[in-house]
């Protein structure tokens, strides 16, 4: 299994303490995302984001939540053969982790570089597949977590900050 | 700033969500891209957004982006489906005959800059 970790300076102990702490989460949102079905991939951010709004979360942090979680979900629709978003409202945080059927990603850090993609026609015939949605869930998000591995499935997962 | 309004008479612009008021909204600049993730990664909430794509997507990627009003350049016209969904979201969709580096030109001169 290959691995990627991303933490944003200065939120090394926020997050640590997330991780160890394993508190209860306020709501909790399942959503499943079909394989190459990009009306339904999207429903799933545009619920977590009315509800966020509804909570009064902070405009910009709204719209970081909102683009992150959006790209995954594309990601999940356009690479994989389908999968699920789960989305973890704690107090002072969002924790989105979307996890897909495979077949996996064969190399990283080579995903995670602006530009390259493996997107299909179908993909790039709707404006996807610039090779920007990682970077631009990692750009977003205050950590963010990879797990895959070819022939495997591949787990996506960001936590941001309310504040 | 400029009213989507006055900028909507400079392009013979029609819009395809008339219950959306063009004079409500006022655009500060735009982002003209047809590729929707260089759209949620570079443009600023607020702006509008000039391009050919004119698919369910592009509704999508503009309310996550902030995006009051999309542009849509060549004579490209949203389907009924993109615009019910657009009012839903609250975007203004306009159309215009004129291209992409027409209608940049024209926004960028009436913006005075």
């Amino acid at each position: 299994m290959a691995e990627y970790w991303y933490i944003a300076e200065g939120f090394e102990e926020k997050v640590q303490s997330f991780l160890t702490n394993n508190g209860e989460s306020e709501v909790d949102m399942m959503f499943t995302v079909p394989e190459k079905d990009f009306n339904t991939a999207g429903k799933g951010s545009s619920e977590v984001k009315n509800l966020l709004k509804r909570l009064g979360v902070e405009s910009g942090v709204l719209r970081r939540i909102a683009v992150a979680s959006y790209e995954a979900e594309i990601n999940v629709a356009a690479h994989s053969q389908g999968g699920v978003m789960h989305s973890a409202v704690f107090d002072d945080l969002i924790h989105v982790r979307f996890e897909d059927e495979g077949p996996g990603i064969g190399d990283i850090e080579q995903a995670m570089v602006p530009g390259f993609s493996t997107a299909d026609d179908l993909v790039r015939e709707l404006g996807f597949g610039a090779g920007l949605g990682l970077p631009n869930i990692k750009k977003n998000s205050d950590a963010m977590h990879i797990v895959s591995e070819k022939g495997s499935s591949t787990l996506v997962e960001f936590i941001i900050f309310f504040a | 700033m400029t009213k989507l309004s006055e900028y909507i008479a400079k392009i013979d612009g029609k819009n395809h969500t008339p219950a959306i008021d063009p004079e409500t909204i006022e655009i500060s600049g735009a982002y003209v891209s047809d590729m929707l993730s260089d759209v949620m990664g570079s443009a600023k909430p607020g702006q509008a957004w000039i391009t050919i794509m004119r698919h369910l997507n592009v509704i999508a990627v503009a309310s996550m982006t902030g995006i009051p009003v999309i542009i849509f350049s060549k004579g490209n016209i949203p389907d009924a489906a993109v615009c019910d969904k657009a009012l839903e979201e609250g975007i203004c969709l306009i159309s215009s005959n004129h291209d992409t580096f027409t209608l940049t030109g024209i926004l960028y001169n009436t913006l005075g800059l």
